[in-house]
């Protein structure tokens, strides 16, 4: 007779344990702070604690009372201010803290409690100091559920998990209740996948519950590739539990086996946490061939993607786990009904899987609690560009642009970094797949749904945000760049439309637009997307098509008078000297690869038109900027 | 009719019969969707968004990849799906080579065909060309990957149908790019020429290299005496070149055609397909006898012949040692002809026709002073010649084959068709030993397009068991079931084009599937109209034997008629790493790319550590090698014969422990 795994056991034990200690220091271990020296000062708080004999221990200790506790965390969304360190249980949260700072957080604020003024956040507007996150707009306007515990807990270590209640949902779900009843949980909740398509979970579950199948699999989709997105990274990389446990509860949900969790071969740290727990939860028999103790089986294997933006795709995705060139397969067969290796399968996206746990244990009602009706919940987001504060956030669903860029981020910056409260063009949502919005839709409430009406999409969640200095048909450019490069070459309208749309944007670009040229583009966006293969090549041309929507002035003003508005487009330079500020230095004439300026010395240059091939020397070499770009 | 199962095609409906797919039923309501990457016979692919269609409720979708149900209703030509076709071949053309005045393919290429019936006029995008160059490195076939669209038809017709792979996609977005294995030429890599590839292309990425600039000018040498042979499935499809009607037989004008260009003597392939059944029986009879290398397997095809020396080179001892029948007529020419002519055998030229790529790779397998033929052309070369010397097909007078390798009967005009090798050696056999002819009953079962077929055949008392096998990816299946012991046979026939010759590379570009089995159908409908139809009565080959090769095996035939094949398998045995010794327990670890990528390398560096450092090595030897052919299964181990899939170093460690306790 199997006896049932006792988590409550494992958790009582910790928290035990936990009370003995006096100070916990936590330093963020996230990619963006390990960057900016995290790894550093943790080795400087275990050097200085030795020297001055301060007791600082780097695990729970069984017997031991009075020490202190010094261990890293996941990603804490604040990855612009890092290394982060915060002490608990004050939760005094320190900022870009310097090896040098150590011994002074340990004389105060591990000893006595104090914090240190100087290595507070101070708000950018008010000046004021923060002793804790919750202080921090950037904190206090977020609804932290998936992130709750990334910055918090040690992502190393399962035991510190199943002190929060950690498999416990998991273990619910697989020793109380029936598949069916699973899949009806997640139908209720309303969970939407968070990979960008936004299709209901539960819909998808059940798709695969019902087929009849001895082998079954799960695949959490973790090979993020939108630039400037970091969700589901800091999701692996600060609670790789969540999504473990998510993996248990959908494998329960469809009666599958076996599971993968496909992760991009470049997020190093996820990869290895994300196998270190798996380790730990098989050592614990969460994971193998009886989990909780149960006659159930399900083992996990972890797979590294090699960096191509099309395996994000489900389809390819299951082609490159099969050793296949990653190249998507025309669906229907849905994945629910053939997928690896021509089973059922499901693949969900990591935040999806990460938000399952919290479903099961408190059930779908509380879920809905959150968000909107039809997009339910929580989602985070990557949020970068022109603005203060960037990082990782996590708001409800029906949260407004506004109350993200200007409350959580804190305001629009412009090309120096300086707060720039009229500065606000546009943000890029949902990466190369998604669209922009501009100011008129800063207070749509954003879900699923609201995006696609206007032509975007959450997408996984990157936000770009741009000021107004920002060129438009570059950002399309950019993107449009970017999925050619990405692009599997498989079917016809994404490998070579995606090709004549880069070109005909750098037409544009370059002056060599004519009126033709934005009805070709317009029409070519259109066909790619009603025709690709799969979801990449059908998002492809979103980003000119909303180009060509919201900023079709912009975009005119290039074609028809060649000229950039935000002067990002050399091509489109028209240098002219400004006589009153030219000393007539010889500069810029010496600069000009062409010989175009000429003029007496110490008299106002002149730029012969003709000549010039409006490269932009003679602009930058100018110290007195005496020299324009131009109308 | 049974309208549950219809579906609404612009409005009409439509029964949903067998159909695998809604571009089938489409097609059945005789509404011709375009496209480039569906093909009956290979897998669904998705890539080239010709055959779109709108489906009420569920949008644009490819309608090859599209199960039929019940009820659908579609619509094929909105203007939505007109103008998404024409940007699709307009962004086709953008990058592609458009030489299309002076290309090989530009009577029957498919882009054109295509481009012209959607009424594309203008192509509005850059032209991008990457110029990727022209691979000629094949004996056989010339690759032009500037004309390539990307289709995949090439690269899923080596894997599904040949089982090689030779071709697959490297790189991505715009720079996607067929190639051979690691980017080699396609002359050094384990291509068999068959030319699969390039009979599915439907520009010229891929074509059968040409030869008939070389045979023009030994045409136009007065010294030289050309002589030409034709293969059985020829004259069965030339035809098509010219406006015949698909499997009609076109023998007297192609004749005519030949002598017009300036061939001498035009002989039969089909003569030395009889030779062929009478060597090949009497070889049979001899290894039945002996019990010895059985199955026999026949050795016709020259894209097979390849295969097995590549892959399969343990069952090369079972391939029949006879030549070919191009092979057997050439070698004939060449040590009869110049007597009988009176010319210099150095200036006897021996050029044949054939359906397939293969056979011009075929005569460079002797390094004899005289080759058996000096140039093999295809069907598509042959009527090229024939119009560039603007010869009216259509209206030539009819003439017959020269004596005395003209002279057939119908066992060695099936030849051309899949199982008529084997019908032709039962049709020998049951008359040899029974004295009375098989009846078409015993063998019907040997025809058809099915690519295994499998026949008990009684003769007398005694039993034979034959298969037929055409594809080597049926091969590969058939001889694997031998080696496992799971099937066991006396005669095997093999050829790598589905349907046989008739279905070679070398045959006119066809886009409709029916033609291969028209071909077919016109080959046995030859041998009907034929008065004999058993090797044997050949009289012209009773006079070869008397004054010439004496009996079938005999010294003389053997010297002429047989030949030798050698192991071509790249990788064997392996690269040892710990010396070898013979009381060693044999590990290799296979460091194919695929259990390469999965890891194998680290693997071999930590089992060659651990056993030096545990000083096994006296009792291990460590060996890397290429490719065990379980690529899904990586990394894979084999020790002592035993295979391991997904080995990791613990279990190997195991493994060795095990070894060691006993």
């Amino acid at each position: 007779m199997n006896s049932l795994l006792d988590l409550n056991a494992i958790k009582t034990d910790y928290q035990n344990r936990a009370k003995n200690v006096t100070r916990r220091i936590i330093i963020c271990a996230g990619t963006g702070c390990m960057a900016s020296g995290a790894l550093k000062i943790s080795n400087e708080f275990k050097r200085v604690s030795t020297l001055m004999g301060v007791h600082i221990e780097t695990e729970l200790k069984k017997e031991e009372n009075n020490y202190n506790l010094l261990t890293g965390s996941g990603c804490q969304g604040f990855c612009q201010m890092g290394p982060l360190v915060t002490i608990e249980p004050e939760g005094i949260f320190y900022v870009k803290v310097k090896p040098e700072d150590v011994s002074e957080i340990i004389i105060e604020t591990v000893l006595n409690g104090k914090p240190v003024e100087r290595l507070l956040y101070k708000g950018n507007i008010s000046g004021k100091s923060c002793k804790t996150q919750q202080d921090i707009n950037f904190y206090k306007k977020q609804t932290r559920k998936i992130l709750a515990d990334c910055g918090n807990i040690n992502p190393e270590d399962i035991e510190e998990y199943i002190s929060r209640g950690g498999y416990e949902a998991a273990q619910k779900a697989v020793t109380e209740m029936t598949s069916i009843d699973i899949c009806r949980e997640i139908l209720n909740s309303g969970l939407r996948g968070r990979g960008g398509g936004g299709f209901p979970t539960g819909r998808k579950w059940l798709l695969a519950q019902k087929e009849t199948n001895d082998k079954k699999y799960v695949i959490c989709n973790a090979d993020e590739g939108d630039p400037g997105a970091f969700m589901d990274r800091s999701v692996m990389e600060g609670n790789p539990h969540s999504v473990i446990e998510g993996m248990i509860i959908a494998a329960s949900g469809i009666g599958a086996d076996e599971g993968y969790v496909y992760v991009r071969l470049e997020y190093p740290l996820a990869v290895r946490r994300i196998k270190k727990a798996v380790e730990e939860a098989t050592k614990l028999g969460i994971l193998g061939d009886k989990i909780f103790g149960t006659d159930k089986r399900f083992t996990i294997h972890v797979m590294e993607g090699a960096g191509a933006f099309v395996c994000g795709e489900e389809t390819a995705l299951m082609a490159s786990i099969e050793g296949k060139r990653g190249m998507p397969n025309p669906k229907p067969p849905f994945p629910a009904q053939s997928g690896l290796f021509g089973k059922p399968t499901i693949i969900n996206n990591v935040e999806t899987l990460a938000s399952v746990p919290g479903i099961i244990k408190n059930g779908a009602a509380e879920y809905r609690s959150i968000g909107t009706k039809e997009s339910p919940g929580t989602k985070t987001f990557a949020l970068t560009g022109h603005v203060v504060n960037t990082g990782l956030i996590e708001v409800p669903f029906g949260t407004t642009l506004r109350e993200i860029i200007f409350d959580i981020g804190g305001g629009v910056t412009d090309d120096e970094g300086n707060l720039d409260p009229e500065g606000f063009k546009a943000v890029q949502i949902g990466g190369p797949s998604g669209g922009c919005l501009t100011a008129e839709h800063l207070d749509l409430p954003l879900s699923f749904d609201s995006l696609i009406s206007i032509g975007a999409m959450i997408g996984s969640g990157g936000l770009v945000v741009m000021n107004k200095n920002t060129c438009m048909v570059q950002v399309a450019k950019f993107f449009m760049q970017f999925t050619q490069n990405e692009s599997c070459g498989k079917c016809v309208p994404c490998r070579e439309g995606t090709k004549q749309m880069l070109s005909l944007l750098e037409d544009i670009t370059e002056g060599d637009a004519d009126e033709h040229t934005l009805e070709i583009l317009f029409n070519l966006g259109l066909a790619i997307k009603k025709a690709s293969l799969c979801g990449l090549g059908k998002t492809a041309p979103n980003p000119v098509l909303s180009l060509l929507g919201y900023f079709r002035e912009e975009i005119e003003t290039h074609v028809m008078q060649q000229r950039c508005p935000a002067k990002k487009c050399k091509s489109l330079l028209t240098p002219v000297v400004i006589e009153e500020k030219c000393k007539g230095c010889g500069l810029c004439i010496k600069k000009c690869p062409v010989g175009a300026i000429a003029g007496e010395k110490k008299q106002p240059h002149y730029i012969n038109e003709a000549l010039c091939i409006k490269c932009g020397a003679c602009i930058e070499a100018c110290r007195l900027d005496a020299i324009s770009e131009g109308v | 009719m049974n309208s549950e199962n219809n579906l609404y095609i612009n409005g009409r409906e439509i029964t949903i019969e067998s159909e695998k797919n809604l571009l089938e039923v489409i097609r059945k309501a005789n509404i011709d969707l375009p496209t480039f990457c569906y093909h009956s016979e290979l897998s669904v692919y998705g890539a080239c968004r010709l055959c779109l269609v709108d489906v009420e409720g569920r949008g644009i979708n490819s309608s090859c990849s599209m199960k039929p149900e019940p009820g659908m209703k579609i619509k094929t030509h909105t203007k939505e799906l007109r103008d998404i076709r024409k940007i699709n071949i307009e962004l086709l053309l953008a990058s592609h080579k458009r030489e299309c005045t002076s290309c090989v393919k530009s009577d029957s290429c498919k882009l054109l065909e295509i481009a012209s019936k959607l009424g594309v006029e203008d192509v509005r995008f850059k032209q991008t060309l990457m110029n990727k160059g022209i691979d000629s490195s094949s004996p056989a076939l010339i690759r032009d990957m500037d004309k390539c669209i990307l289709c995949g038809d090439c690269v899923r017709a080596c894997d599904e149908i040949q089982g090689i792979g030779v071709l697959d996609f490297a790189h991505r977005g715009s720079g996607a790019v067929v190639v051979p294995s690691f980017g080699k030429p396609l002359g050094e890599v384990e291509c068999v020429d068959c030319g699969q590839c390039a009979r599915v292309c439907p520009t010229a990425a891929i074509t059968p290299k040409s030869d008939t600039k070389e045979v023009w000018d030994v045409l136009d040498d007065p010294e030289k005496y050309v002589v030409i042979q034709v293969a059985p499935a020829v004259r069965v499809s030339l035809g098509e070149l010219f406006g015949y009607k698909d499997g009609e037989n076109v023998t007297g004008q192609m004749i005519s055609a030949l002598k017009h260009l300036g061939f001498k003597k035009v002989f039969d392939t089909s003569f030395g397909a009889d030779l062929t059944v009478l060597e090949e029986a009497n070889e049979f009879l001899g290894r039945i006898e002996s019990g010895e290398q059985l199955p026999l397997i026949t050795s016709c095809c020259p894209a097979w012949v390849k295969y097995a020396e590549q892959y399969q080179p343990e069952f090369l001892g079972n391939l029949s040692s006879c030549k070919s029948p191009q092979g057997m007529v050439g070698a004939l020419i060449k040590n009869t002809l110049p007597e009988k002519v009176n010319v210099d055998k150095k200036n006897i030229v021996s050029v044949s026709i054939m359906p397939c790529t293969a056979k011009k790779f075929e005569i460079t397998r002797n390094s004899a002073e005289f080759k058996d033929v000096d140039y093999v052309l295809t069907v598509q070369e042959l009527g090229r010649m024939i119009k560039e010397a603007g010869l009216v097909f259509g209206e030539l007078e009819p003439e017959s084959f020269d004596m005395p390798f003209g002279f057939k009967t119908g066992a060695g005009i099936i030849f051309g068709n899949s199982g008529g090798v084997a019908e032709a050696v039962v049709r020998h056999l049951s008359s040899n030993l029974n004295g009375a002819d098989a009846t078409v009953s015993d063998v019907i079962e040997l025809r058809g397009i099915n690519g295994i077929k499998r026949k008990r055949i009684t003769v007398k008392d005694r039993q034979f068991n034959i298969a037929v096998v055409s594809g080597l990816k049926n091969a590969k299946e058939l001889l694997n079931k031998i080696q496992s012991g799971e099937e066991s046979y006396d005669f095997i026939e093999v050829m790598a084009c589905p349907s046989g010759c008739a279905g070679g590379a070398g045959q006119p570009v066809t886009h409709n599937s029916e033609t291969v089995a028209k071909r077919g159908k016109g080959l046995y409908e030859t041998d009907k109209m034929l008065q004999l139809h058993n090797a044997h009565e050949n009289p012209l080959i009773k006079d070869v034997y008397e004054s010439f090769l004496k009996s079938p095996g005999s010294k003389i035939a053997h010297d002429l008629l047989h030949t030798h094949y050698k192991s071509r398998k790249r990788f064997e045995g392996g690269i040892s790493l710990i010396q070898s010794g013979e009381e060693k327990k044999k590990i290799s670890v296979c460091v194919g790319t695929s259990c390469f990528v999965k890891g194998s390398q680290k693997l071999l560096n930590r089992v060659v550590r651990h056993i030096s450092v545990e000083g096994l090595s006296d009792e291990f030897e460590v060996s890397a090698t290429f490719c065990a052919e379980n690529c899904d299964k990586g990394p894979t181990v084999v020790v002592e014969g035993e295979i391991i899939n997904h080995c990791s170093f613990d279990d190997l460690k195991k493994k060795i422990d095990t070894f060691r306790s006993e």
